[in-house]
Formats: structure tokens, sequence, C-alpha cells
């Protein structure tokens, strides 16, 4: 019967072929190739004219960047350095007035031997973010998160340091009221916080303030807010605006969601009208008609003026963003602190908001985003922003007539990095933050 | 039997109306209700106070005034004889034209990018993401103020066009023309035209009437005769072939109405100091429609991608399974589902591109805030008003918007029971 098989069977291999590279077109940069850039037709088109793309810009204007002149005293000593050593016909960067400008789109008009308060102000903002961005520090540093604004109010505008430490004082005493009244009752407890330090505020805070001034007068040499500018104003106000709009957003989105027919009509009224209209009609509102509905002779800072407005703006923006994270949690978390037996506002702190601010980080880093690019609308209430009015400012000057692109570049580049930095930022935490195993 | 709930009676206590949750919700409205009263009243008298103390008086008189100041660009006939109302409705009307250009190239713009960042062709992908990072982190204003200096420093002036050998060249045989002063494009001008209607309004010209009505006629035959082949499939089961017929409905009318009317092209002419004849659009009008468009296209083609993303792949592999071929799969599975998450974040788009283009400010286009909220206001030195109704209109526009995206909504909404 073997016999048989064997010669029915013409061929049986008996030893194991060595294994062979796969062909050519199949491995390698070729096959990477074939796959990602010429996978048809229609792809291999794309994949030419987006090399034609790449060539163009790179031709044109890789030759600019290069030629880049960066020691120069105005814009005709920059095209005299370019034609002499790249030929009269080539044309070339200034990075020059940058180099001689930077200090001015950084921090605009402020004092030059006072440079280090807004520096020291910044460092001190990474201090304060540190206890919120990273849970393992002490949570003892959060007070120093808490002192952080009127600190930096004080460093950046200067003046006397006993109003800052006065209404510190004002807040110290709201804390010590509650704190000591709610063992009798709780409403009173937030009636008497807040009345108490307002009417400390009101009445007692200027005649202490005038004997400490005298006692002992620690003051900073004061900064009108007309010397602020660039990025230092972009910040500010951008910052500010960030602190103040999230407790507003929240307390918005909630107002929205609540039952109360009162406080939902007027939280939606509220968001509706601010989305419905331009940053920059709010924007004038703040320069021009503020004024009108405050008490006659009331005139305060521009700045603040521009920062409450854009408070209000961003945290209309922010109650949507939230509001959509609230709705997106599922009903049972509702029902489950209920059965609990959670009093609303436990209730909202315990389970529901940090579920639901968890869902919308995305959404409130984006807003937080866009706040920060529309800081450079200020432009035009008068005040300067890096984008516009410095590089306006510069270009007025008879040595830098003419130039555009260099400061735009500059500007544009710095505002990419924040933002992009920022957007990283928040997917880190998101994906930090997912707990449901997907 | 006593239950819990069969509790003796007792009278109201006031202390009910803060401890008790069927009474607090009352209170609260009551006191917040008092608080923004309070707060009302306090604003407005700080109001007629502050007005007393200048001398000024609330009222909208000031609109029926000669306004006294020209606009470059209008698109119904304006004078500085005209008054301050017709001045804020021009810059009304330039707000809305500079928006519907924007939100049409954006959208076109930002689908094509969308779908190319999905592509699986590596480069493209790239450059597409490069575009959309680049353009979504940096203000707009800069982009707008980027293209204005475009538009002023890199282009030619008119006189670089002039001699037998010019420095600069008219685009698509002689039709557009950009200079430093604006760019000029060849205009549509009929011989036999049917003339104008002038209304108080705007003048409407009946070419532009006949041409809609003959389109709309049109898609109205192509529909119906789409609707007799798709009676004629279920019939038979063979689909008559009528694409061919199609395009004679869709283009042949048109195409017979404007040769009837004599169309012409009236080609920009180089003068003694600048182009004249064709249209002339301000440089202004495109730096803020490119800034605008380049922009917001960004944002759409995030929003197209994540919705594509958003259809599983297992609809698309259900209607492969059913025998559908890719087109057909696109058109009726994947994009209506990936349209319910596409549309309405991106009319938010639009709405954020209509309510940007008030930055028309930063390259001197007179759109509503140039006009009303601008010279107006300042000429007559009434900024409440001017700045109330300023944003009542730019109010009454975003709520028509997205009472638009509300009905949409509603109408895709899924069918839940």
């Amino acid at each position: 019967m073997s016999d048989l098989h064997a010669q029915t069977v013409p061929y049986v291999r008996d030893t194991m072929l060595p294994e062979q590279s796969p062909p050519a077109a199949q491995s390698g940069a070729v096959r990477w190739l074939r796959e990602n850039l010429f996978s048809s037709w229609f792809n291999a088109a794309l994949t030419l004219l987006g090399v034609a793309v790449i060539y163009f810009f790179i031709a044109h204007y890789f030759p600019w960047f290069r030629h880049g002149v960066w020691n120069a005293a105005s814009l005709q000593e920059c095209r005299a350095i370019i034609a002499e050593k790249w030929g009269p016909e080539a044309s070339g960067a200034c990075w020059a007035v940058i180099r001689e400008r930077w200090n001015q789109i950084i921090f605009g008009f402020y004092p030059t031997e006072l440079y280090w308060r807004p520096i020291l102000t910044f460092v001190l903002l990474f201090v304060a973010m540190a206890p919120v961005l990273y849970t393992q520090l002490p949570r003892v540093l959060l007070w120093g998160t808490v002192a952080y604004p009127l600190v930096a109010m004080w460093l950046l505008w200067g003046g006397s340091i006993w109003p800052v430490v006065m209404i510190a004082f004002g807040f110290m005493l709201g804390g010590v009221i509650l704190r000591i009244v709610s063992r009798w009752s709780a409403l009173g407890a937030l009636v008497a916080a807040i009345v108490v330090p307002v009417l400390f505020w009101a009445f007692l805070m200027g005649p202490i303030d005038d004997d400490l001034s005298y006692i002992a007068p620690i003051a900073l040499r004061p900064i009108g807010s007309d010397q602020f500018g660039g990025f230092l104003l972009a910040i500010v106000i951008g910052v500010g605006g960030i602190v103040m709009s999230l407790p507003l957003g929240i307390m918005l989105a909630l107002g929205r969601q609540s039952d109360m027919f009162l406080i939902k009509t007027l939280s939606v009224v509220f968001i509706e009208f601010i989305r419905g209209v331009p940053l920059i009609t709010l924007l004038f509102v703040a320069s021009t008609l503020l004024n009108y509905f405050l008490p006659p002779g009331t005139n305060f800072d521009i700045i603040l003026r521009v920062m409450i407005l854009v408070t209000l703006f961003s945290a209309a923006y922010i109650a949507e963003v939230i509001r959509g994270g609230l709705a997106a949690l599922p009903r049972g978390q509702y029902e489950a602190a209920d059965a609990l037996g959670l009093e609303y506002w436990r209730a909202q702190r315990l389970i529901i908001l940090p579920q639901a601010l968890k869902i919308s980080i995305p959404g409130i880093v984006s807003t937080f985003i866009g706040m920060f690019k529309d800081t450079t609308l200020v432009t035009f209430v008068g005040l300067y922003d890096p984008l516009k009015s410095i590089p306006d400012a510069i270009r007025n000057n008879f040595e830098w007539k003419g130039i555009y692109w260099e400061p735009f570049i500059f500007v544009g580049v710095i505002f990419f990095v924040l933002n992009f930095a920022m957007s990283r930022y928040s997917m880190y935490l998101e994906r930090r933050l997912q707990r449901d195993h997907h | 039997m006593a239950f819990a709930h069969d509790a003796p009676e007792r009278g109201f206590r006031l202390s009910q109306l803060i401890y008790d949750t069927r009474y607090r919700s009352l209170t609260i409205q009551a006191v917040t209700m008092i608080l923004v009263m309070l707060g009302v009243w306090w604003l407005i008298g700080n109001l007629l106070d502050n007005l007393n103390a200048l001398g000024k008086t609330f009222d909208f008189g000031f609109l029926e005034q000669r306004a006294g100041y020209d606009i470059a660009q209008t698109l119904i006939p304006y004078s500085n004889d005209s008054t301050h109302a017709r001045a804020a409705l021009v810059g009304l009307l330039n707000t809305l034209w500079v928006s519907l250009l924007g939100c049409i190239a954006a959208t076109v713009i930002g689908v094509v990018v969308g779908i190319l960042r999905l592509s699986n062709n590596w480069l493209i992908a790239r450059l597409m993401t490069v575009y959309v990072e680049a353009f979504r982190n940096v203000p707009v204003l800069l982009w707008i103020l980027v293209a204005l200096a475009v538009m002023t420093e890199l282009t030619p002036s008119p006189s670089a066009y002039r001699g037998d050998d010019p420095a600069a060249q008219m685009l698509l045989f002689d039709s557009i023309a950009f200079t430093n002063r604006g760019t000029h494009i060849a205009a549509i001008e009929f011989t036999r035209g049917l003339g104008v209607i002038n209304t108080p309004l705007a003048p409407i010209s009946l070419n532009f009437v006949a041409f809609a009505l003959v389109v709309i006629g049109s898609i109205w035959a192509n529909r119906k005769l789409r609707a007799h082949a798709a009676r004629v499939q279920e019939a038979t089961g063979v689909r008559p072939t009528i694409w061919w017929k199609s395009l004679l409905i869709l283009l042949g009318p048109a195409i017979f109405l404007l040769l009837a009317l004599g169309i012409t092209f009236s080609l920009p002419v180089l003068e003694r100091f600048n182009f004249t004849g064709g249209l002339n659009v301000s440089n202004a009008l495109v730096s803020l429609w490119l800034g605008l468009s380049l922009y917001t296209a960004a944002f759409i083609a995030e929003i197209v991608r994540a919705g594509i993303l958003s259809v599983s792949s297992g609809q698309s592999e259900a209607a492969f399974a059913l025998g559908l071929r890719p087109n057909r799969t696109m058109k009726l599975v994947v994009l209506p589902q990936a349209l319910r998450v596409i549309v309405p974040p991106l009319i938010s788009q639009f709405l954020n591109l209509t309510k940007n283009s008030s930055l028309a400010i930063a390259v001197g286009y007179m759109d509503l805030r140039g006009t009303l909220g601008g010279i107006t206001m300042n000429q007559t030195g009434r900024e409440i008003e001017a700045i109330l109704l300023m944003m009542l209109i730019y109010l009454l526009i975003s709520l028509s918007i997205s009472g638009v995206m509300n009905l949409y909504n509603r109408s895709v909404k899924l069918k839940e029971r």
C-alpha cells in the first residue's frame, strides 16, 4: 500500500524551505509609500499636490527666514545688511525689531525698572496653580492659591498694601463669622457672613486704611492701567476672566437647570443675551456705557471694567458647557443622591458637579482658549493688546515704519504655543480623570 | 392607623418658609425677585441721574437725521444725505453679506479639510492637521490683519498693470485684477435687461428675479422628473436613464434666459489712475472674508471629522453587506447619521462667524458696528441708544439663527419611545 502511494504522489517535499523576505513592493519604505501616499491614482495626485504646496512655501519663504537679520537699529539698516550680504534682489526677515522691542510686546509700557513685578506675579501664578493641578501636594498650599489674586493685584498695580490687606481681612472676617454663627443658625450665619464684611468695607476700611498708611507706609509705586500692554495685559485679562468666570458659570448652569421658575428664567435670559451679542459690543459697554449705569462720578479702572465684561461673556459660554455636562450625567446619579438623603448643595458638591465638571473639561478648556484669544479685542477700546496696538505703536516709529510680518509671526507663535499647550493639557487631564474602562 | 403624614395639623409657622422644602423655593424666588428689582431700579436711577447731569435724553429721534458721511461699499443705494437709520441698514446688510460669504466659504473649506484629515494619505492628513491647529490656536484678529497686509502690501499697485511689459498680469482672461486699492472683477451685464423696480428700501433687479424664478422652476421640474423615474422603477424594476434629461432641465432654461437677456461681461479696464468698469471689491471686504472663513473653516473641519467618526464602522459594513455601493452607502447610511451630529455645532460656528464679523472695525469695512456703533454714535453722541440698538439687532440675528437650529434638531431627533 505504501509503495503504491509513493508511486501515485509524484513529489513530496521533506524539508522546509528557508523563509524568504517579502517582495520589495511589500516591505519597507516602498510598501509604506504605496500604502500611505500612492494607494490610488487620486491619492497619488493629492500627494503630488501636497508636495507642490510644501515646495512652494519652502521655495518662497525659506530664503526670507534664512536672510533674517537680528542685529540692526532700523528697517533701513536691515535692508542694507540683507542687500549687502545676499544681493540687491534678496528679501529677508528683520528680526531685529523683535530683539529691540520684545520687552514692549511682552510688557507694554510698564516701566522697565519694574519688570520684576509682573515677572514675580507670573512666577507666583504657577506656585498658586500647583496645588490645583497636582493633587499630591499638601492641601495647606491652597490658602496661597486663594490669596493669590489679591497679591497679584497689589504687585501689578502697586500702591499701598493696606487696602489689599483690608479686603483680605474682610473675607477672613466673613469666614470666621460663618464658622461661629452657624452653630446656632445656618441661615443667620450666611446673612451675617455677607453683611458684616460689606459693612466693614463700606465704613471701617477707609479710616483704618488711612491710619495704617500713616503708621506704616508700605507701598509700591502705583502703575496706571494705561501702562499695561502686550502679553502682560492679555494674560492679566485672560487669567482674571478665567478665575472669575468658572464659579459664575457653574452658578448659571445650575440656575438654568433649576426647578425654580424665576431663577431659571433669569439664567436663560442672561446666558442667551450674552451669547447672542459679539464680545466687541460688550467691550464698548465696558468702555462707554458702564459709566451711565453707575452712580454719577464713579470712574473705576478700565482694565477692571473690561475684565468684568469678559468674565460675564465667558461665564455664559462656560454655563452652556457645564449644562452639557450636567445633562450628560445619567439620571441615576441624581436619584442616588436623593436616595441618600443629601440636600441640594451637598448633592451638587459631592456627587453631581465632580462628575459633570469632569465631562465638561474639554469644553471648558476650549472656552478658556477662546477667551484668551479674544483678549486681543481690547485693542478696540484703547488698551494695548499685543496683536494690533503694540505693533501699530512700533510701526509708528520712524525706524520701524512698514514692518508687518515679523511682529505678526512673533505674536502668532506665542499665542499658538500657549493655546496649543492648554489644549494638550486638557487632553491629558481628560485621560487621567477617565474612570470607566474603555 | 397612624401614618407619618397623618401628623397632627399645626398652624403655619414663619420658619417653614426657610426650613420646609415645600415653601423654601418660593422664599428664595421672592428674595431674588426683590433683589433683581432693586438692582434694576438702582441702575435705571443712575442712568436717569447721569443723563440729567449731561443734559441728554433717551430717544431714537437721531435715526431720522441726515447721516452726512459716506460709506465706501454699499449693497443698497446710499448717499451722505440719507438718514442714520439708512446708514444702519447699510451696515446691517454689509454684516449679513460678509457673514453669508464667509459661511459659504468656511463650509466648503471646512468640509474638504475635515474629510481630507481622515484620508489615509499620510502627507495630506498631516498637512490638514497643521492647517487646523495653526488656525484654531491663533486669534482670528491676527488672520484678518494678515489677510489685510497680504491684500495691501503684497499686491501690485494699479500702475504695475500699465505698459507694454507690465509687472503684473490680470488673471482669468483679464477678468480679475488684484491691486493694493481693491480687487477688480468682471461684472455681468445685460444688453436687453428687464430693468429695475425702485422700492424705498432697495431697487429690485427684474433680471435677477427672472433668473431666480427660472432656477426654482427648473429645480421643481427636476424633482418631478426624479419622482417619475422612481415610480417607473417601482412599477417595472428598471430605472429609466434620466441624467441627461435632468441636466437639460437644470441648465437649459437658465442658459436660454441669460442668452435672451443678452448677457455680456464688463471687464475692468485700466484708466489713468485706477481700474474702471467691472466690480470693485474693497480689500477690506476681501481680507475680512478671507480671515473669517479660513479661521472658521478650521473649526468646521474638526466638526465634520468628529461627525464622520461618530458613525460606527458597523453601519457602513452593514450597508456593504446589504449590497449598497460606496456612494449610496455614504448618501443613505453614513451622511444622514453624521449630519445629525454635524449640523448643530456647524450652525453655532455660523453664529460665531457672524458675531466675529464685527471685527470689521480692524480693516475699516463698514458693517453694523462701523456705521451705527461707530460713526453714527460718535457724531450724534447717543451712546446708549446706538449700543443698545446694535446689541438688539445682533441678538435678533443670533436668535433667528438658533431658531433655525432648533427646528432642524427637532426634525432629526431620534424617535424615542
